[in-house]
This record gives structure tokens, sequence and C-alpha cells, in this order.
């Protein structure tokens, strides 16, 4: 196994990190750095494509290539990075409010679409960046400063909706059980198809709801559970209290990058290729007859 | 007896779904087959079945590009064509159909020739040989080449069956026959003269042209919401994607369309999307993310007239200011808009190299009279083609956004070299970390919106001069505008105006100025407000004389830009 240490950054702008002192997303960072060390990945060769958020700052705080790009966009980016060049681990990263709401048109379609990707959602139940107001995840009747008569939205289940969708693979962590979440983060990568990782993780600063100790006493690791019954997953899903973790669902099925003409007789990513000017003549040739 | 000379304009009306297209692809195909010089364009109402449609098919001796408002023969398929296209029918237009098609003012105006193709498909066996027999018509009339329309038959309908394929054949050559007697009995006269070069020459859309310089520009990855009318570019390519080995996904809406094409720059392919104005409208954020970002995208817009969904079928270039000041905050970008079917294929494939080259995005601007025109040229030079790549290898120390002279920073891709590359939407440090840093945030403010605009601006392509440089008037114009203005210029054949045509839209060579200074300056457009005209006079601080618009959907015609252009001159 290679060191965590190489997905340490040394550039000076990834020296100052803007979480706050105790936020779960650490947690995360360094779950994210041992899995990629302990699949032997090489920097070089990961991809995460961050939304807009507290959570989407991981690229600036990890030594792998990445692209922080624009709220709930991360998706779409990530499934043509791993389309242009299959032979990346690509990740999507973002919070609740960057994968569920803004994004969530993405998340729909990029799970029937089923690229090669990983989608992993920081879930703290809460806007953190913009400074608390609800998420599409915030429990019912937590008060804020944007919802000060309490949420009444009913909580998005991710999971349920993800396997509800057919898709390829499922599962929910919390960052503050360290081994079991790198576990399943590398169950993710691995995966091939598209796969979601809804992990929760404590805001200190805006959800005095769910802390730690909360989500260590309304969860509990799923044991005995077989995850390619769906029937059985989704019974798992929308269990309530306690919140189950682990894999749910696991269905293999071909991805969108084995499925594009581009890749079915040749290999090479996009960016090596030539323009077919030989089809191109071809199709012209035809056009003077009919 | 009605006779014409050199260049005929048909036109052939009827309902959605009445088999206009058919007829209009016979027609097309086999007359270039035959020596005749072809040019084509539709109009189109937004629905599937019935109302009106208008195909224009000019047959002439010489090359013709162009939409001319007169109709020469006119052959409608259902009640109400005449009405429908009432302005431009002449004193010479000769109408050839079943008397039931015509209502009764009509018979009075125009000369009509009664054919009675619905009996004749009958005879046939199927009144679904009316179109066969219409297009057998129209062929004969030119003593077209009978065996080019067999084989064209034979190649449409083949999977049908050799029994369809027979009576097509049976019911072209009635309406062959018909055509041919009409001219020996002196009813209609045609003298167009055949060349036969024209034979072998390539019949091509905008709409191919602009998807097969797209591939020959090295495009590789093409994402794309349904919209009218550019989603035939996306057919296109979708229907050549296994032989181009290129990806083609339809996505579910266009902010997934562009921030995928932004991916797949990123990851070192050559991403295109293709839309309309409502389209782009949507895509105005991952824009800015692209400027921010410095991520090249090739997006193809072609433009139909709005607000919102306003005519989604018809003809406007009513998005220029879209594409010039979308996005928020400032960025460079570079604008194009071909002006033949030959520009829109070289210009495509160049736009992924100015993009690749600048990473900027580059935007096509066509619109629908463009895409859907469609005539015969020579050949498309392939050797012209320089697909040049900008992509650098990564150091373990890579900068992405180092900051440069030009304001252009080597771009690498990730997997390529032993960095890593970190782009970023936020402000960023020249190694791709987010900074609030002052004097940093300035730097790279001015990288972007100062010293890339100018390395672009220095290396612009300059407009078209058609004409005498000393010319007294210069006509300015941009996009598809362009052979409607030439061929209205050749009719005028005055010394005294020329012509500037604009396919490098923004940002403007300074040299232009030096081109337009002292001159009197008629600026014609498809648009309400004149938009070049404003981006002119932002520029280069120009008086603009004179205005030439049209915002009715509908194309400039050449006799529209002739008369105007005399009401301005004289
Ligand atoms: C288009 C757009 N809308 C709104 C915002 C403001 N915004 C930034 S982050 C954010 C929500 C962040 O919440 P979440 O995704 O849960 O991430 P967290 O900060 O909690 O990690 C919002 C609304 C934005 N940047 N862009
Ligand atoms: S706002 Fe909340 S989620 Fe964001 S860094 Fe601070 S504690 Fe963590």
């Amino acid at each position: 196994m290679i060191s965590p240490l190489i997905f340490e950054p040394e550039r000076p702008g990834s020296k100052d990190i803007a979480w706050c002192p105790g936020c779960g997303n650490f947690g995360i960072r360094n779950i994210l750095r041992s899995a990629f060390a302990e699949l032997n990945l090489r920097p070089q060769d990961v991809v995460i494509i961050s939304g807009i958020g507290q959570a989407a700052k991981m690229p600036h705080y990890i030594n792998v290539n990445g692209y922080h790009t624009l709220h709930g966009r991360s998706i779409p980016i990530a499934t043509a990075v791993k389309a242009a060049n299959p032979s990346l681990t690509v990740i999507a990263e973002g919070g609740d409010g960057d994968m569920y709401a803004e994004g969530g048109n993405h998340l729909l379609h990029a799970i029937r679409r089923n690229p090669d990707i990983t989608v992993l959602v920081h879930d703290n139940q809460i806007y953190g960046l913009t400074k608390g107001q609800a998420s599409p995840t915030t429990m019912l009747g937590m008060k804020t400063p944007t919802q000060p008569w309490g949420v009444f939205e009913e909580p998005f289940n991710p999971i349920a909706l993800a396997i509800a969708l057919d898709a390829s693979f499922v599962a929910r962590t919390f960052m503050g059980y360290f081994k079991e979440s790198v576990e399943i983060i590398k169950k993710a990568i691995q995966h091939k198809g598209l796969a979601i990782v809804d992990i929760f993780h404590p805001c200190v600063s805006f959800n005095k709801v769910n802390t730690y100790e909360w989500y260590r006493e309304h969860t509990y690791w799923m044991k005995d559970h077989n995850p390619y019954d769906r029937e059985e997953a989704f019974k798992r899903a929308i269990e309530s209290d306690p919140l189950p973790l682990g894999v749910f669902y696991i269905h293999e099925k071909p991805t969108f990058e084995e499925q594009v003409p581009a890749y079915k007789r040749d290999k090479t990513p996009l960016w090596r290729r030539k323009s077919k000017l030989e089809e191109i003549g071809k199709i012209l040739e035809a056009k003077r007859t009919f | 007896m009605v006779e014409f000379k050199e260049d005929v304009s048909i036109v052939l009306g009827g309902a959605a779904g009445q088999g206009i297209q058919t007829v209009e692809e016979i027609l097309t195909r086999v007359l270039k087959l035959s020596g005749y010089n072809v040019y084509a364009n539709k109009e189109y109402m937004s629905r599937v079945r019935g109302g009106i449609n208008t195909t224009e098919i000019r047959v002439s001796s010489k090359k013709v590009r162009a939409f001319v408002r007169r109709i020469d023969i006119l052959i409608p398929f259902k009640r109400g064509v005449l009405p429908w296209v009432e302005k431009r029918l002449t004193e010479n237009t000769v109408v050839l159909g079943e008397k039931e098609n015509v209502e009764e003012e009509y018979l009075s105006r125009v000369n009509f020739v009664e054919v009675p193709l619905n009996e004749m498909a009958k005879e046939v066996g199927s009144p679904l040989y009316l179109n066969t027999i219409a297009a057998g018509v129209v062929v004969g009339l030119f003593h077209g080449d009978f065996e080019a329309l067999e084989e064209y038959l034979r190649k449409r309908f083949g999977s049908k069956g050799e029994e369809v394929v027979l009576k097509n054949i049976e019911a072209a050559r009635k309406g062959y026959e018909l055509g041919v007697k009409l001219c020996e009995e002196g009813t209609i006269g045609i003298e167009v003269k055949r060349d036969e070069n024209v034979k072998k020459e390539i019949l091509l859309s905008g709409t191919e042209a602009v998807a097969l310089g797209a591939v020959a520009g090295g495009m590789n990855f093409l994402s794309f919401y349904p919209m009218s009318p550019s989603t035939g570019v996306a057919v296109f390519s979708a229907q050549h994607a296994e032989d181009f080995e290129i990806i083609v996904e339809q996505v579910e809406d266009e902010i997934a369309a562009i921030n995928m094409a932004l991916g797949a720059w990123f990851a070192g392919a050559r991403g295109m999307v293709t839309t309309s104005g409502g389209g782009f409208a949507l895509m105005s954020e991952a824009l800015s993310l692209a400027g921010m970002a410095e991520n090249p995208v090739v997006i193809h817009l072609a433009q139909r007239p709005g607000p919102a969904t306003g005519l989604p079928t018809r003809t406007m270039q009513g998005d220029l200011n879209l594409v010039l000041y979308s996005g928020h905050g400032e960025f460079p970008r570079i604008v194009l808009a071909p002006g033949s079917i030959e520009e829109a294929f070289y210009l495509t494939a160049e736009a992924f190299n100015l993009a690749d080259k600048y990473q900027v995005p580059v935007i096509i601007l066509t619109d629908q009279y463009f895409v859907d025109t469609y005539y015969n040229l020579p050949e498309l030079d392939l050797s012209k083609i320089k697909v040049e790549k900008y992509i650098v290898e990564s150091d373990e120390d890579y900068k992405r956004y180092k900051l440069t002279e030009d304001g252009i920073s080597p771009r690498s891709i990730p997997g390529y070299g032993k960095g890593v590359v970190v782009a970023n939407g936020n402000e960023h440090d020249e190694w791709g970390d987010i900074t609030e840093d002052e004097e940093l945030s300035r730097l790279m403010q001015e990288k972007r919106a100062i010293k890339k605009l100018e390395t672009i601006r220095k290396n612009a392509m300059m407009p078209e001069l058609v004409g005498r440089e000393d010319a007294k008037y210069v006509i300015v114009a941009w996009g598809s505008t362009y052979h409607v203005i030439r061929e209205a210029l050749e009719v005028l054949n005055r010394e005294d105006v020329a012509f500037l045509h604009f396919k490098w839209v923004y940002p403007l060579p300074e040299k232009v100025e030096g081109l337009l200074e002292g001159k009197v300056i008629i600026d014609i457009e498809q648009n309400v407000t004149a938009q070049f005209a404003e981006l002119l006079k932002k520029e280069f601080g120009l008086e603009i004389h004179h205005k030439i618009l049209k915002y009715d959907g509908r194309p400039f015609s050449v006799e529209e830009i002739l008369d105007a252009l005399k009401g301005v001159l004289e």
C-alpha cells in the first residue's frame, strides 16, 4: 500500500483550510485519502469534480486532479470527464444542497445514464457555506434563520430515491466511523457504474440537532443485508430511526462509457484521437450522388 | 406560353406530413445529377401535421445560393397555399396542380396549368404516388435525367420491396412524360443551361456543414437537448456517431449539456453543444464557469426569433447580444457567424482550435434560414483542415493558471504528466486554489478580461470585402445574409457600393475601423434593434448611417435587399 501522505497537497493555497474547526469534512478528507491509498491510486489518475459549498472545497485540500465547478453541476461534468477518459477514477463531490437541491435533476438522470463515477454527498442536513438554511435533508421541525417556523417539507430520502430508480450502487455511512467509511468508499470507487454514497457528517456551526452523538445514537450498521435484493434494500431505505448504514443496494449493469459508440472498437481516450477526416471524405463523396 | 430563362424558382407548398420534403429531396438531387445548379430552403410551421409549409428550389444556369421572393412555378398540395404565398406571386407565376387546391380568386392572377396529379396517382394504384408524380412533372419540365430519377427512387424505396419501387418508377414516368409534354406543346418554356461539372458536385446543407466541420475540427463529444432549429446537427452527428467514433448524448437539459461539454474539454476531449437561444439562455451560468475556469468549449447556436419561445421554426439574427453579453462577470469569448455552407464547414472546424488555443467559449451563430439551406458546391478541401492541439504535459509543480504576458496559461489535463491539474470557478491563484488575495484577484481578472481578450483581438479574422476598397458606401452584415446581399449587389451593379461581411463577429480586429472610416455605412441585419450596428458603435464609435432590418421571422430575399438598397442609395 502507498502512503496516504502522497495525497497531502503541497500547494500554498491548500494550507489555509476553510472548514470550521471540528467539522466532519476533515474526517471525510482523511477517509478519502486512506481509501485512495488502499486502492493504490496515483494522484494523477484521480479527479474530483466538486460543486459549490463547504464540502465542495475538497479538491483544494487533497492532492489529486480537481475541478471546483458550480453549485449542483458536478455530476454532468464528472460524467463527461469519465466519458472522455475512462482510465481516470472520477469522483463527483458536494453537499446535500449541491447534490439534492440545485443538482437534483442531474442526479436523477445520472442514475439513468449510469456513468462509472462515484458520487459522494457530504450530508450534514443543512446548508453550510450560506450559513444555516434548511437543505433537502433537514429534519422536520428544525428551525433555521430562513425557516423560523420550523421545516415542514418532508425531508428527501436519497437512498430510497436511488433504489427506486434502480441505481447501480447505493450506500450510506457516517464519517465518525472511520474504518467502515473507508471500506464503503473503496467499494464505491471500485464498483463499475454509478455509485452514490450519502455521508453523514455533523456541521458544528449550523446544525445543532444532528451532532456526532446524534448520528451515533440514531444510526446502526446493517448486518446480513443482501444488497442484491432490491425490495429488501428498499425496506431498509425507508427505515427512519435508527437510520441504517452500509451498502443498501448493488445492481451491476452496463455503464454509459461501455455503451457509447466511441468505445465500441477503440478504447483510446478521446483526447488522444485524431479527427476522422477519411469518414468525412466518405460522407462527402456520397453527397455527390444521393 | 410562359417562359423562364437561366433561373427558375419553384415553390412547393402543402401541409406538414404531406410529403413536400420528399419531393424537395428528389428534385434537388435529380436536377443536380442532371447538371443543374440547385438551391433549396424551406419555411415551416411549428406543428407536426397540417398548417402550411413551403420549400423553395432554385434551378439555375449559374451557382445560386440565395433566397428569392418571386415564385416562378408553384405546386400547391392543398388549398390555402396561394393565400399563404400571396406576396410572392408575380404575373408570370405558373401554378401547376389540381384545380381544387387553387382558390377561385387566384385563377385570374396566375397562369394556371391544371395537372390531374390525384387522378394519375390513382391510375398507378394509390394516392400515395402523388409526390413522386409531382416530382416527375418538374424533372420532366427540365428534361432532367430520368435514369437518375429512377435510381434515386430505387435507393429511396428499395427497402420497401420491388413492387413499391416499380410503382414509384411508373408514377415518376407518368409525371415526367407530362412535364415534357407541357414544354413541347408550349405551355411552359424553360431555358436553363446544364453544366457537366455540376453533376459531380456535393449537395450539402448548413446543418450538415456545421456537423461535419465540427467532426473535422476534432469534435468527439456532443451533448445537447433538442431545440429547433439546432437539433439537426445532433441528429446528423448521432447518425454518424459510429463512423466517427464519437459520443453524442441527449441529456436532461441545456444546463447538463454545456456542463458536460466543459467536462469533456477539461479531460482533453473536444466538446460541443448545439442549441438555440432559449437553450443558450440556460447555459449562461456555465458560460461564466468556462470564462473563469478558462475551460474551452464550442457552442453552436442556431438562432430563431424570441423572446422566450418566439417563433420556434422561423429565422432571425436576434441573439447576437445574448451571446456577446451573457454570463455574469467579465471574460472574453469568440463569436463566429458563417455566411456560406463552405464557410460553416471550415469555420466550425477552426472554432475548436480557437477554443483550445485561447481557452474560451467559442460560439458559432447560425440561424434557421442558414441551417435549412442547401445547395451544390464543387468540394470541400479536407487538406485545409488543421487540427491544432495545445495540451501540454504537466510537471510536478504544474500551475494551471500561470500568469503570462499574453494571458494564456499552458493547459494540461488530468492523467497527462507528473502533476495534477486543479481548475476552479472561484477566483484562484496560479495553482488553481481559491484565493481572496487583493493583488491576485486583480491580476487574474486582468489576465482573463484584458490580456487574453487583446491577444485574441490581435489574431482575429478580418471581414471579407466584396467590391472596391474605395467605394463610397459600405454595407456591413454578418452571418447568414451573405449570399442574399451578394446576389442583390450583383443585380445592382454599382461600383460605389462595397460589402463587408463579418464571419468573425467578436472581438473585432482594430483594422476594421480603417475600412469603415469616412464611409456611408449601411447595416443589414435580421433583428429589430440593429445589434451589430450597436457593436460597431460601441467598439469604434462609428456612426451607422442606414439600417436595413427585417424581423418578421422570414429570411431576407434578394429582391427585398435590392429594393431597400435602392431606397437608401437614391
Ligand atoms: C447558483 C447558485 N445558487 C446559490 C449559491 C449559493 N450557495 C453556495 S453553497 C450553497 C449551499 C451549500 O450547501 P450544501 O450543498 O449542503 O454544502 P455545505 O456548504 O453544507 O457543505 C448555496 C445555496 C451558489 N453558489 N450558486
Ligand atoms: S459550515 Fe458546517 S459543514 Fe461547513 S465547514 Fe463549517 S462546520 Fe463544516
